[in-house]
């Protein structure tokens, strides 16, 4: 939001102020802009080096690469499918991150939220009303990863164990915990996945994208965008968040709770990331599969870091991401798909490395990220 | 007999846990964030599989896996120290970045996108997985010796005490002349090679690289670093603990006793308990994760 504001400066203006605040939008725009293309940069020197060692040329492949994602509406609609969960998990890291908390547990928090979708619309009868059926899953969906989330703010808040390290053991945990009720408990022979959900699918998106794995949850993840973007930045809760995330003390001797404060960031945080759960259960297979986050919660770190903890960002980031992904398959018959994991790597890696640099030469006070 | 079997099996788990431990208690000491145990020990295990299958010695296997773990270690010590870069980002950059290129280089190398064709390891073709496969394998000697030489090391050498101090206060270190850029470096990039040796372990203890193999051993070696409160030692005695409450589960196995899951939680959340304080409180280095201005 601000940022497109900034982009367009008034005209110049003869008086100091005008040009001062001009720099200083410029500043803050190069800020944002410089590390993800420095970072796209990187990613596209290395992924030249890779494609050049299997023999294959570079122009070649990125084209394929295009055609596979944004050239068809099929490879599109696979992408819009993955943008949705990105979406979810890296809002679910950049609120946390506002609050000055790392949230690594979006794995098992989106895990645990398409588990709860699915057992609730396995709970309710055959019959019931998508009315009534679709948004009880989705806060099912919520709840599970908000209580998951809701872990370690509690610990953090009370006993002031580091969110980091609660977070990927929480994962693990969750993880096993899920497998051990799918493979013991709850599952079609012969498969890792829980039997069809009586109640509660959410429809495919149609049209052009038939036959993709698109679907309507898109426009939730899309709400959760301006949902958060309007908590963070027009209600008295988001304002106390962003305060403790940029100094706490500060923001405790302004009279805000912190350990509130952080419990509720994580809770809310595991919420978003469970919220990720619906897009594959009640939105595609019907189902809950057994490893279905496949790394989406991790890449909702990149996604957030990429798109600088701004909803907007978040959703720009998340479509990058998906198209990479989704890319990888288009590419997979010339050179390995898994090219695409180690290009992920460098972008998070290099956005890492420039955020700092970038601020250095900007001169702009150092604010967590 | 049957205790016998279950140290034997217990030790051979543990390995790859005190190799990666001991690296996380230099780098966390040292006041740089470990969460990259897991890439340092899968790049070991790579190069490892890499370097004895083209050598046919695994000798050489060992050298080039200790050279994945320099590099990695290398590359997580610049973009932290010199960059500045938060050091936990780093961390899941340098691990999903070693999963893509590990997989990457499996299909370029071996064609194949599961696991390495065999590779030679140490004891010869039929040692088995018994007790002379243990004894015979250097690295478990190795593994084994780490420890008191670790603790050792962090307690009475000036490296240690540098190492401490640095991650304790580095200001203060500072202000005595210790260099705290050079030796965070090092710490760093003894990390690297400390934890690849646990993947370089693995790769030759099963005579080939599959994809992922590492499968979370990192983490649970960053679990015995916390649990053991930072203490080579303690981490060490940790990861024996692990690897005993594993032994257990796959001995209990036909029982049915307790599920699987269930077991390999424990470190998890013995971990999640020591961090919340109620048995013995896990403190962290005073700088950890702060890059010094």
């Amino acid at each position: 939001m601000s940022i497109a504001a900034d982009a367009t400066p008034p005209p110049a203006a003869p008086d100091a102020p005008p040009a001062a605040a001009r720099s200083r939008a410029r500043a803050r725009l190069e800020e944002a802009l410089l590390p993800p293309i420095v970072a796209i940069l990187a990613a596209v020197v290395v992924g030249d080096l890779l494609i050049v060692s299997f023999g294959q040329s570079p122009g070649a492949v990125y084209r394929l690469l295009l055609e596979g994602t944004w050239g068809n509406a099929y490879g599109f609609g696979q992408v819009l499918y993955k943008t949705t969960t990105l979406t979810c998990t890296g809002l679910a890291v950049a609120l946390a991150l506002r609050a000055g908390l790392f949230n690594i547990g979006a794995e098992g928090q989106l895990a645990a939220g398409g588990f709860m979708a699915a057992a609730l619309g396995l709970l309710l009868p055959a019959g019931t009303p998508g009315v009534l059926a679709v948004p009880l899953c989705i806060i099912a969906a919520m709840v599970g990863g908000g209580a998951v989330g809701a872990v370690p703010g509690a610990l953090k808040a009370k006993f002031g164990a580091h969110e980091v390290i609660v977070t990927i053991m929480l994962n693990f945990i969750t993880l096993a915990l899920l497998n051990w009720i799918i493979a013991a408990k709850l599952h079609v022979p012969e498969t890792l996945h829980t039997p069809e959900i009586h109640a509660g699918r959410i429809p495919r998106l149609g049209g052009p994208f038939t036959g993709s794995a698109a679907n309507w949850t898109i426009l939730l993840a899309l709400l959760a965008a301006a949902g958060v973007w309007w908590y963070l930045f027009r209600t008295r809760r988001g304002y106390e968040l962003r305060a403790v995330g940029l100094q706490p003390d500060a923001a405790e001797y302004g009279g805000v709770r912190v350990g509130g404060v952080w419990w509720r960031a994580l809770a809310v945080s595991g919420a978003l990331a469970g919220l990720g759960g619906v897009n594959f259960v009640l939105g595609y297979k019907g189902y809950y599969e057994d490893g279905f986050a496949g790394g989406a919660g991790f890449l909702g770190i990149a996604v957030a870091l990429v798109g600088r903890n701004d909803p907007v960002g978040v959703v720009l980031a998340a479509l990058f991401f998906a198209t990479l992904s989704q890319g990888g398959l288009a590419i997979n018959a010339v050179v390995p798909k898994q090219m695409v994991e180690v290009l992920q790597g460098v972008v998070i890696l290099a956005v890492a490395l420039a955020v700092p640099e970038v601020r250095r030469l900007l001169r702009i006070q150092p604010r967590r990220v | 007999m049957v205790v016998i079997t279950f140290l034997l099996q217990a030790i051979r788990i543990a390995i790859p846990y005190l190799f990666a431990a001991s690296g996380g208690v230099v780098a966390e000491r040292a006041g740089v964030v470990s969460l990259t145990l897991e890439g340092f020990m899968l790049s070991g295990a790579f190069c490892a599989t890499l370097g004895s299958y083209y050598s046919g010695s695994a000798w050489v296997g060992v050298l080039c896996g200790i050279g994945g773990g320099l590099v990695m270690g290398l590359l997580h010590a610049v973009a932290s120290i010199r960059f500045k870069a938060d050091q936990i980002v780093v961390g899941i950059a340098i691990n999903l970045l070693v999963v893509g290129l590990t997989r990457f280089f499996l299909h370029l190398a071996f064609d194949s996108s599961s696991n390495s064709p065999r590779v030679a390891g140490f004891g010869g073709e039929n040692a088995g997985s018994g007790l002379g496969a243990l004894v015979s394998n250097p690295l478990v000697w190795v593994g084994l010796v780490l420890v008191p030489v670790m603790g050792w090391m962090m307690y009475r050498t000036p490296f240690g005490l540098r190492i401490r101090a640095v991650g304790e206060h580095p200001v203060a270190a500072e202000s005595v002349g210790v260099p705290v850029p050079r030796v965070r470096y090092l710490a760093v990039t003894l990390s690297g090679v400390l934890a690849s040796l646990g993947g370089v372990y693995l790769a030759l203890d099963q005579h080939q690289f599959t994809d992922q193999m590492t499968a979370g051993r990192g983490y649970v070696a960053l679990a015995a670093v916390i649990f053991g409160r930072w203490d080579p030692v303690r981490a060490g005695i940790a990861c024996l603990f692990f690897a005993a409450a594993e032994t257990l589960q796959i001995q209990l196995q036909s029982l049915q006793a307790i599920p699987s899951q269930f077991v390999s939680m424990i470190p998890y959340l013995l971990t999640i308990v020591a961090l919340a304080g109620l048995v013995g409180r896990s403190v962290p280095p005073a700088a950890l994760g702060r890059a010094e201005d």
